[in-house]
């Protein structure tokens, strides 16, 4: 059952991802980039990283792509009349993305090793007896990544934090209008 | 479940191939702006595949934080897409060519 859900989710997940590359019109591209993020939450399920599924849908299909949606309609932008597979450009396309899948596939096939499935994880199960310098066991629960946000990961929380700051001002100062910023410039 | 660690990261790069396609083959800023997303998708997903099979939390940390960079980073994208398109009136690459030559 799992098998099939996992051939499921990721057949959607990629063919959705490649009808928005292909897809002319950006407004059915993004629409099809939302179910491609709920395809890689599906298969975030199938991994038993429940929290980061939830984050997924939360923040990817939710947040990016009603902001990506609301400019594309703000913008109102003109189809693409450019024929796929005429230029050079496409050419160049095509053979970067064989070189990367041709690379992958070698990577995975020449080393025979292959990692079993882990165990399933029990969604009620609560860690107990944290340490961050023995390293932060794989739950589903939330509480793990609480404790690893605030004593492993305790910098880059800082940073993260700070980075949403920066970018948030500097969204302020790149999208003000340019009359009102020589205004600000004559008036220092 | 018997499906193994290769079968996500097949999908992992299958996703990431994808979304270079993207960025190499559209005109168009805000579809390429969209591919990158993908691309970073792709990594989450790899990412998230590694951690639950080597059984630490340190991958889905990684994800977190790049869910958190991807969303700072999409808005100051936009922010600069809008900027262009108000200043040249297209946000087409092909149009954009101020710099070259």
């Amino acid at each position: 059952m799992i098998d099939f859900l996992f051939y499921l989710f990721a057949g959607l997940t990629l063919l959705t991802a490649l009808l928005m590359v292909l897809s002319p019109n950006a407004v059915n591209g993004a629409m099809f980039m939302i179910v491609s993020f709920v395809g890689t939450a599906a298969l975030f399920v199938l991994l038993e990283a429940y929290f980061l599924a939830i984050l997924q849908i939360l923040v990817y299909a939710g947040a990016v792509m009603v902001l990506f949606l609301f400019i594309i309609m703000l913008l109102n932008v003109e189809k693409e009349n450019r024929q796929f597979g005429k230029s050079k450009l496409s050419i160049l396309a095509s053979v970067l993305g064989f070189l990367i899948l041709s690379g992958l596939v070698w990577g995975l096939f020449s080393d025979p090793t292959t990692l079993p499935a882990p165990p399933a994880i029990s969604v009620t199960e609560n860690p107990v007896g944290l340490n961050a310098e023995s390293g932060i066991p794989f739950t589903t629960s939330a509480k793990s990544f609480g404790y690893s946000l605030f004593t492993k990961y305790m910098l880059p929380f800082q940073l993260t934090g700070f980075l949403l700051l920066a970018a948030m001002v500097g969204v302020i100062v790149v999208s003000k209008r340019p009359s009102e910023a020589s205004d600000l410039d004559s008036n220092t | 479940m018997t499906i193994g660690l290769n079968a996500f990261l097949i999908v992992a790069g299958l996703l990431f191939a994808i979304g270079m396609l993207g960025v190499t083959l559209r005109r168009n800023t805000l579809v390429m702006f969209m591919s990158l997303e993908l691309m970073l998708n792709a990594v989450n997903l790899a990412l998230v595949a590694f951690s639950r099979f080597n059984g630490t939390m340190d991958g889905n940390l990684f994800v977190f934080f790049i869910i958190t960079v991807a969303a700072a980073e999409v808005a100051v994208g936009l922010a600069i897409i809008v900027a262009l398109f108000r200043r040249r009136q297209s946000v087409m690459v092909d149009q954009l060519n101020a710099l070259s030559s």
